[in-house]
């Protein structure tokens, strides 16, 4: 009777220790060179998060040898929502007027609607919808803000003023980038030109582009200047009207950040399937027609990528107003990115960190309730 | 396969190359501007020891320091690098590079106002005795204003005053002349002379001028131009008095009262007859107005003597300066409400009208961190004192680009350095007895200096009139966030502590 013989007993156990030390450092190779990038990492992203939520309920005080962290509580955040900051940062409150009353109950009927489509939806969870109904109570929350403060005889804070710079300039921007992007993606001659020459704005310094509105919207030194004086308002500057100052940091802010919108959107256009054009034409479908049942649902997975990359980054909108107005006149155009960094500068770290950590949570709640609304209309396409 | 290889080890060369590299400096050779540089001094420190100073954003200030720096370099073969930053971020800056310890700079030269912050942290050099060991310097020559206030803190000195600064009224001497009007005596002179001169075409390019060109730009070196405005209304019984809290309970006079109010609606009042952009206008947008021939009036540091008589300027000779107008009648601090100027309500009246003028920043000036080495504190020291000495700052006072005004007592009495600059005997007198009416005054206003002056007036105040020039707040709603806003700085850094501090401010000796 044939003995089976284990094959590890014939080597010599020397080199079974190093072939299962081998083994074993096999085992743990992966490990040994994935940890110190992932502690690194953890090291400078949750770290500062977790120390600069810590300083957000503190108040810093240099004193000789070192600085006193004084424990503050939820000082910083009353003082930013309820207290001597509240105009600053919230705005000051208004009964809104028509407009605002309609813009706000088509927000509230349009989140309803979201809603109402989760319901209906197999897959709903409890999970699920503690979720959706906690986005849409803030993100109304958010748009109650906006209209009380921007309509009537409200003024607006710097968090209504980051609100309006994030959805009227994605509006615009994906619309113009939207158009130009159709443009160049036609067979028409010297648009590799044109596509080089949308591109160049983002390619410039945000102080760069600040700087070169500014000198631009100048009524009376500007290149414009003449223009002006000719149309009869040489006396008119836009820095003196809180709207016409947000106006103008809205164009250089869609000057410099369409072309990202145009690249993107460009490259989704001419990737898009021909079979389906193909056939419609062949249908005797118009273009309007193509366009939207075939080009829109083709490309809105890379609309709802794209938009929610400038969604997060407008949120943070600080070199334009910055540089061009100093966030006034007044605070008309100061950003709640610019409100922490004034706040740092003026030695209030606590403040600073309370408003950065609002900040972080409301582009969370943003990103993600853009991101569900967005998911179910994709999953549809796709 | 190679570049598998070979590309991690360039990027790890690459980005120790760059960790070694130094800090981007500007340069740190002179302009056209460079006197010639003095000999060598053997007892000069030498060796290869730099000097890293830092302030704020030039031309001005950093042309001076880069220039004798240059002469400095030539002189002791010690390097001097001159780095800058926004005049909004220099605060800051400096405080975050002594408290995180990362001390990249041995020299700050900054607003004297600021001190109190750095000071009381133990973060300047105490240089007191070197300041008494320098016969160079001719420490008695400096005004005793910029000695005891720009320099010390507590009886101790910390600072090397290289800049004296008060704020004036510039007023165009043709324009008042074919207006037959006398230079602003009062807030309401000046309203009424802006009023008379706005839409004249004052530099004969066919367009229409401005009245009155004040900086008004938030984030920027606007905040002290308020002040200039309400200290007439708010400070009557001189320097002691105090022209921002009652030194008795801290309570601001910046509030709810009729001075402060009044002082708001003349400081709104003159936007009327500015610029139409006037409100995004810092003072460098403003002086080249003035300098191009735009404005009949405006108010600002000593700046504006010497940029006037510079190369292409359009009001050589057409520039006059005046102590900052005062008012008819003065704040009744028991009352809040605005009584006539009399020998009671105001002592130092002159003709019936209150003048406060204002020592606005206070003039830059030159600390060295303490965390330097002692050679390269000595070293630094040596710089500053050499920017400061009578034979470099006398000429560096009489050219518009340095910003730097004039502090030394000499300075005020020989004339001949302005002529030589460019300056008429006539201008050069109007110009220097301005500034001596101003740095005389027993009813001076000193600016605040206060622990965290700059949350107070950077920012609380700032904000506030900002807010009013936009018309997002009325008078009274202006008068309210400050006086809250300043009341809510004080009980958070301590009520007691703020008072004493501002108490031991205003006693300081003139």
């Amino acid at each position: 009777m044939a003995q089976r013989v284990d094959a590890t007993l014939l080597v010599p156990k020397a080199k079974a220790t190093t072939r299962s030390l081998t083994s074993r450092l096999d085992r743990w190779a992966d490990g040994l060179f994935l940890w110190p990038a992932v502690v690194i990492l953890l090291f400078f992203s949750i770290f500062p998060l977790i120390i600069s939520l810590y300083l957000s309920f503190t108040r810093l005080q240099f004193v000789r040898g070192g600085v006193d962290v004084i424990w503050v509580g939820l000082v910083n955040y009353r003082r930013l929502l309820l207290g001597s900051e509240q105009d600053h940062f919230l705005g000051v409150f208004a009964w809104p007027s028509a407009l605002g009353w309609l813009v706000w109950a088509a927000s509230a009927i349009g989140l309803l609607y979201f809603l109402r489509q989760y319901g209906a939806e197999r897959q709903r969870t409890v999970a699920g919808w503690l979720l959706r109904t906690g986005l849409a109570i803030v993100v109304l929350a958010m748009i109650t803000l906006m209209v009380t403060t921007m309509s009537g005889g409200g003024r607006p804070g710097t968090l209504s003023t980051t609100l309006f710079y994030v959805a009227a300039g994605i509006i615009v921007q994906y619309l113009i980038g939207l158009g130009l992007a159709l443009l160049a993606a036609q067979q028409l001659r010297g648009r590799r030109f044109f596509r080089v020459v949308f591109l160049l704005p983002m390619m410039i310094t945000p102080v760069g582009v600040a700087y070169m509105i500014r000198m631009m919207a100048d009524t009376s030194k500007g290149p414009f200047a003449p223009l002006w004086r000719a149309a009869g308002l040489g006396d008119f500057s836009w820095v003196n009207s809180p709207w016409g100052a947000r106006l103008v940091i809205l164009i250089g802010d869609t000057w410099q950040w369409t072309p990202f919108m145009f690249i993107v959107l460009v490259a989704a256009i001419e990737s898009q399937a021909q079979e389906p054009l193909e056939a419609a034409v062949v249908d005797g479908a118009s273009r309007w027609q193509i366009f939207r049942h075939i080009t829109i649902p083709a490309i809105l997975p890379v609309s709802t990528a794209v938009i929610l990359i400038r969604l997060i980054e407008s949120f943070k909108l600080v070199d334009l107003p910055r540089v061009m107005t100093g966030g006034g006149p007044g605070t008309a155009t100061e950003s709640v990115t610019m409100h922490a960094y004034s706040a740092w500068n003026a030695r209030d770290y606590g403040g600073s960190a309370a408003i950065a950590y609002i900040l972080l949570i409301l582009v969370t709640i943003a990103s993600v309730a853009f991101v569900n609304l967005i998911r179910q209309k994709t999953t549809e396409v796709v | 396969m190679i570049h598998k290889f070979v590309l991690p080890w360039l990027v790890i060369g690459a980005w120790l190359l760059s960790a070694c590299a130094p800090a981007a400096p500007i340069a740190d050779t002179g302009g056209e501007a460079a006197a010639e540089a003095p000999a060598a001094d053997a007892a000069a420190p030498a060796g290869d020891i730099t000097i890293d100073v830092l302030t704020f954003t030039g031309p001005q200030i950093a042309e001076p320091l880069q220039r004798r720096g240059a002469e400095y370099v030539e002189m002791h073969g010690v390097q001097v690098n001159v780095t800058v930053v926004p005049f909004s971020d220099l605060y800051q800056k400096i405080l975050t590079d002594l408290s995180t310890g990362t001390n990249a700079f041995d020299v700050y030269v900054f607003a004297p106002q600021w001190m109190v912050d750095y000071v009381e942290p133990g973060y300047l050099a105490d240089i007191t005795d070197w300041v008494a060991a320098d016969a160079d310097l001719q420490w008695d020559d400096i005004a005793p204003f910029f000695r005891d206030f720009s320099a010390s803190y507590k009886g101790r000195t910390y600072t090397i005053p290289l800049d004296g600064d008060f704020q004036m009224v510039y007023y165009r001497t043709d324009v008042a002349e074919q207006l037959g009007l006398s230079a602003p005596q009062t807030w309401d002179d000046y309203l009424a002379f802006a009023e008379a001169a706005n839409g004249q075409d004052m530099n004969g390019d066919g367009e229409a001028d401005y009245g009155s060109c004040i900086a008004k730009k938030r984030k920027a070196q606007s905040y002290w131009m308020i002040t200039s405005v309400a200290s007439a209304y708010l400070q009557s019984q001189g320097t002691g008095q105090g022209g921002f809290f009652d030194t008795e309970s801290m309570k601001p006079l910046y509030g709810n009262n009729d001075a402060f109010k009044k002082a708001l609606e003349v400081y709104k009042a003159t936007t009327a007859f500015g610029p139409p952009d006037e409100l995004n206008l810092d003072v460098g947008d403003t002086r080249g107005l003035w300098t191009s021939g735009r404005c009949a009036l405006t108010i600002d540091w000593g700046d504006i003597g010497t940029l006037a008589i510079a190369e292409g300027s359009k009001v050589n000779d057409l520039t006059g300066a005046v102590i900052l107008p005062g008012s008819r009648e003065v704040l009744d601090q028991a009352t809040g409400t605005l009584v006539a100027c009399d020998d009671t309500t105001c002592p130092h009246h002159v003709d019936g009208v209150n003048h406060a003028p204002f020592a606005a920043f206070g003039g830059w000036s030159g600390a060295i961190n303490v965390a330097s080495d002692e050679a390269t504190q000595k070293a630094a020291f040596d710089y500053l004192a050499y920017v400061n000495e009578p034979a470099q700052s006398n000429v560096d006072v009489t050219i518009g680009a340095t910003g730097f005004n004039p502090y030394r007592i000499s300075q005020f009495n020989d004339t001949a350095v302005w002529e030589e600059a460019g300056m008429s005997k006539e201008a050069a007198d109007n110009y220097l007895g301005a500034i001596k009416a101003s740095l005389d005054s027993p009813n001076m206003v000193l600016d605040l200096r206060i622990p965290n002056n700059q949350q107070y007036q950077g920012e609380v105040l700032d904000l506030a009139i900002s807010q009013y020039l936009a018309g997002e707040l009325d008078t009274e709603g202006t008068a309210q966030a400050i006086e809250e806003g300043w009341e809510e700085l004080t009980d958070q850094f301590g009520r007691d502590v703020q008072l004493a501090a501002y108490q031991a401010t205003l006693g300081v000796e003139k």
